[in-house]
């Protein structure tokens, strides 16, 4: 019965697609209704082949749901992959214009790909990292099967359905223009239906936990999906101009819409890029070096600090603006205080492998891990120092928050991601241990070598065209041109992108190295019974 | 008074003074004595199953530290 009903939701959202298809007012909207045609036009086939099958009821609550975090890491690497590509082709095409090719304007010039690239790297690489962790570690800290049955591969394959449906709308030109949340209204509204989706198998999975206590990286994960859906839904309240085209109209103006879509912003880096990795160095940091968090204490202090200050500091990214003085010093305040439980929750991490600290000789992926904490307090000490007034006064604008970002981005949420794919695959695939671990070793240094290069690259231009920009002679004129400081900054936009060539290279061999395990790597002695493939 | 005005005092005081009692209050709840023996046990429910989930009758390794206290 239910299969019908299946299938007459899907063949419906097939034929509106389609008629959405046929009436539609831009491009991007045409190219965005036929894949969603496409994608419930699949998912109609296939229910229908499966439609009268007898079903076999097996009890499955005796092991975990591992096939979903399987496909995770799988998009995981993929997307990474790809997010780290387009991020070297436009560091490329800021250094050598030409690259914005003339054959290709419109849809693959750096200002149609640079969004490409943030929500790659942001939302389906590190989104799919969190939530196949996140599906993985909660399991597993509850001792219970997720909650849902099926429910968490509709959130896996919903979510896949919001990268494409994002990237190419904004290859043909679809977006609300708000950093970090281009995507249009109905990729908006189907994203929150996912996400919703995604709370009630996280909290049913907690729900029926059978551990009495929630292990502290599963508070963080939920903060994150919870204030995930908050900043989602306020920030884009947008009205569609129309049912049938891609544009809609925001629904605050001015000075509010700027406060929001920062609000939105910095806890979109509080919360995605910061809570949500903290539950992952939670548990994979104690699982590799084998020993429970240095001071579980200190992690509760730490959640409770992290969520009630971040909140706060969203104005730091609009000072001297039209905001009112006292809500930029409020930010300026709390991203100070912010400093503190960041680097509460750094030495918590780092701590944990006290007593065993010969494992950073031996094992690659607690190094990796290390040095991923280490660029977290690393961007957490930048962080509060650029949010002062008078050093954003020099940083804004600059490529300071570039080099600031990324430090964050590679170092802190690249390097704890590899990590835990490292951890994961051999894990559940049920392989012995990693084909190679040598070749984590060229992953793990070509990764460094690129993050310090990038980051190093971008202080040195960022200060330099802070202290141009600014630079006025005895008669108080501009000294220097705009295209002057364009100029100046050739060679380190250079090195920039070969520090990104490095980790991006270092990514393709992980995924080499990943491959060769499912592959070839012996599998676990049955000492627990195989877990059936779902 | 607008609501501007009227939301932006609330803020200040009594929403503030809230938000710094409850921390307070978390805080003080984690040091409680008797804490370090519970974190203790909770920090190791990573290691504990790994494999497959808890069977149904399963007792929760803290009910039973308490039945055998
Ligand atoms: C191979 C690695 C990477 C390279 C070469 C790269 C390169 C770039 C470039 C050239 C920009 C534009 C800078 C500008 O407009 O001046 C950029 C922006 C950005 N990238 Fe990357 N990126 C890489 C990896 C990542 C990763 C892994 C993340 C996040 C997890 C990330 C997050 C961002 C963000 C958030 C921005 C926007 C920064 C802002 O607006 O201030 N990047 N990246
Ligand atoms: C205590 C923690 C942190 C504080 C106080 C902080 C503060 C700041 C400040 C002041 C800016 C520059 C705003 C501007 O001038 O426009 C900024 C930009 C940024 N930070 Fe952080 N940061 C912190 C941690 C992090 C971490 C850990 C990450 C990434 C994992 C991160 C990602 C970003 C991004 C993506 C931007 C660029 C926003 C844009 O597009 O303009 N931050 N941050």
């Amino acid at each position: 019965m239910l299969n019908y009903i299946k299938l007459i939701v899907l063949g419906l959202i097939t034929l509106f697609a389609l008629i959405a298809a046929n009436f539609a007012r831009d491009l991007a909207y045409l190219v965005n209704a036929l894949i969603v045609a496409a994608a419930a036009g699949g998912v109609f086939l296939w229910v229908l082949r499966g439609i009268d099958e007898p079903v076999v009821k097996r009890d499955l609550s005796g092991e975990y749901m591992d096939g979903v975090v399987r496909a995770g890491v799988i998009a995981t690497a993929g997307w990474g992959v790809v997010g780290f590509l387009v991020g070297v082709i436009i560091a490329f095409q800021l250094a050598f214009p030409v690259l914005n090719f003339e054959w290709a304007q419109g849809y693959l010039n750096f200002g149609r790909l640079r969004p490409l690239h943030t929500s790659a790297v942001i939302f389906a690489f590190g989104g799919n990292a969190l939530i196949a962790t996140s599906f993985y570690v909660v399991q597993r800290t509850s001792a219970a099967r997720l909650w849902g049955g099926n429910l968490a591969w509709f959130v896996f394959w919903g979510y896949q359905l919001v990268i494409v449906l994002a990237a190419t709308g904004y290859l043909l030109g679809a977006t609300q223009s708000k950093e970090y949340a281009e995507p249009e209204w109905y990729v908006d509204w189907w994203l929150t239906i996912v996400w919703l989706a995604y709370l009630a198998v996280f909290m049913g999975t907690l729900v029926k936990r059978k551990e009495p206590h929630i292990y502290v990286a599963n508070w963080f994960y939920l903060s994150f999906i919870i204030t995930v859906a908050m900043l989602h839904v306020v920030n884009n309240l947008s009205i569609p101009v129309s049912l049938l085209g891609s544009k809609s109209v925001q629904v605050f103006s001015g000075v509010q819409d700027a406060m929001v879509q920062w609000w939105y912003g910095h806890n979109a880096v509080g919360f995605f890029l910061t809570a949500g990795f903290l539950g992952m160095m939670y548990y994979f940091v104690p699982k590799q070096a084998e020993r429970p968090v240095f001071s579980y204490k200190l992690s509760i202090i730490h959640f409770w600090a992290l969520i009630f200050i971040y909140i706060w500091a969203g104005p730091h990214h609009l000072h001297y603006t039209a905001l009112p003085d006292w809500a930029s010093t409020l930010g300026m305040v709390f991203s100070i205080v912010l400093w503190m439980p960041s680097w509460g929750g750094m030495i918590n991490g780092l701590m944990t492998l006290s007593g065993a600290w010969d494992k950073l000789r031996t094992d690659p992926i607690i190094r990796m891990m290390v040095i991923s904490v280490g660029f977290y307090g690393m961007s957490t000490f930048e962080g509060p120092m650029m949010s002062i007034r008078a050093v954003n006064s020099l940083s804004h604008y600059t490529d300071w928050t570039i080099g600031h970002v990324h430090s964050g981005a590679l170092g802190w949420n690249g390097m704890i991601t590899f990590g835990a794919l490292y951890f994961l695959v051999p894990k559940l695939w049920n392989r012995e241990r990693l084909y190679s671990l040598s070749l984590v070793s060229w992953h793990f240094w070509l990764a460094t070598i690129g993050i310090i290069l990038y980051a190093a690259a971008m202080w040195v231009t960022g200060i330099m065209e802070g202290l141009m920009w600014r630079e006025v002679d005895a008669n108080g004129f501009l000294v220097n041109s705009f295209a002057d400081t364009v100029a100046a900054k050739f060679p380190m936009y250079v090195v920039r992108g070969l520090g990104g060539v490095m980790f991006l290279t270092g990514a393709i061999i992980m995924c080499y190295n990943l491959w060769m395990t499912v592959k070839s790597a012996p599998a676990v002695k049955s000492a627990h019974a195989a877990v059936p493939a779902e | 008074m607008e609501t501007y005005s009227l939301l932006r005092e609330f803020a200040d005081s009594w929403m503030l003074l809230a938000l710094f009692l409850f921390f307070i209050g978390v805080v003080l709840f984690v040091m409680r004595p008797g804490s370090s023996k519970t974190y203790r046990d909770v920090a190791d429910i990573p290691f504990r199953h790994e494999d497959k989930p808890a069977a149904a009758g399963d007792i929760p390794a803290r009910a039973r530290d308490a039945k055998e206290a």
